[in-house]
């Protein structure tokens, strides 16, 4: 065996790079969700609505890696 | 030492949850009879669910008292906030139009994804991809009827590729780019996130219940049995995880369902 061969499932590591993405992008939402109620306390539900909303669409990306994931490596 | 490390081998005999968990849910229920080969459990539970939504909705209509009591509150709160939370906020003035619409979406994603909560299904229907691709083209076919009626079918397609100002030598670049994000990309990310967060959510209880029984019942070393035992008592964590996430995906495709209409929509600056 070659020993630079690299054997194993590569549907695994597409994964772990694609979540690589959304944790950053989750992260920053929330980060300035948390810098915004710093500044202005009173704006802390108008933020966290649509902190969710953005929360939702970038970890639509990380789900859809999780669920391709099975489809390439099956 | 040896023992400790034999604790490390990976599990004979475990088969992980996969694609193929989710397959007795599309069997038939009853495979003999032979007008309902359509009947599996996702058919079952959306048609329950269709009852169960349009019994509520209709008893809730019906009651009106000024000063409402408890029940009366619970379907006027879900009402107000599909109304003026979803609608009204990203829609603007034109909103009232699309309510039954958005209620109707909302109630129906809601009450499906938290089949999967509940204990005799425990199977969120849009795990079966079906079911997203069939709502986003319901929505698809919404928000470009919406945009055509409006601004007729050329001038919608206009208002669509062709954000405001921008300058003519960008067009060759930006005409593609956003006919293939609003036409194409929009109905499909808004399909699969819908059933990639059920499907992995499913997964990842199955995960922990699965493997916590694997480790508690059929492993041999005790440490495994300490991990299967706090990983069954940990997956009443993730199915709270899971509740939130159903609720909010839910939210998230009525919303963004709101969002395309207005966009649509949308008067010329």
């Amino acid at each position: 065996m070659n020993p630079l061969d690299i054997t194993g499932s590569l549907a695994i590591v597409g994964y772990g790079l694609g979540a690589i993405g959304p944790g950053i992008g989750v992260g920053l939402i929330f980060a300035s969700v948390i810098q915004g109620t710093a500044r202005q306390p009173e704006a802390r539900g108008a933020m966290m609505g649509t902190a969710w909303i953005g929360f939702a669409v970038c970890e639509a990306l990380a789900i859809i890696g999780i669920a391709l994931a099975f489809v390439f490596s099956g | 030492m040896s023992g400790l490390l034999l604790s490390l081998v990976p599990m004979e005999g475990f088969v992980a949850p996969g694609p193929q968990s989710f397959d007795a849910a599309g069997e038939p229920i009853f495979p003999g009879v032979p007008g309902l080969e359509w009947l599996s459990k996702f058919m079952l539970q959306a048609i329950v669910s269709l009852v169960l939504i349009v019994v509520f909705w209709l008893v809730m209509s019906r009651k009106n008292a000024l000063v409402p009591s408890r029940s009366q509150f619970v379907g006027e709160y879900a009402y107000m906030f599909v109304r003026n939370s979803i609608a009204r906020d990203s829609i603007g003035h034109d909103f009232k139009r699309f309510v039954p619409f958005l209620l109707a979406l909302f109630s129906f994603l809601l009450l499906n994804n938290l089949w999967g909560v509940f204990p005799l299904t425990l199977m969120p229907t849009a795990a079966h991809v079906s079911w997203a691709y069939g709502l986003a083209a319901l929505v698809w076919v919404t928000y470009n009827v919406v945009g055509i009626i409006k601004h007729g079918p050329l001038g919608y397609l206009k208002h669509t590729v062709l954000p405001a100002g921008v300058p003519w030598f960008m067009w060759p670049l930006i005409i593609p780019l956003e006919f293939l994000s609003n036409i194409i990309v929009r109905p499909v990310t808004l399909a699969l996130r819908l059933f990639a967060n059920m499907f992995a959510g499913h997964l990842l209880v199955l995960v922990f219940v699965a493997g916590g029984e694997y480790l508690l019942l059929h492993s041999e070393p005790i440490i495994n049995k300490i991990a299967g035992g706090a990983s069954l008592i940990f997956s009443m964590a993730i199915f709270g995880l899971e509740i939130f996430v159903q609720a909010l995906q839910a939210f998230i495709f009525t919303v963004l369902t709101a969002v395309y209409i207005s966009s649509a929509a949308a008067e010329e600056h």
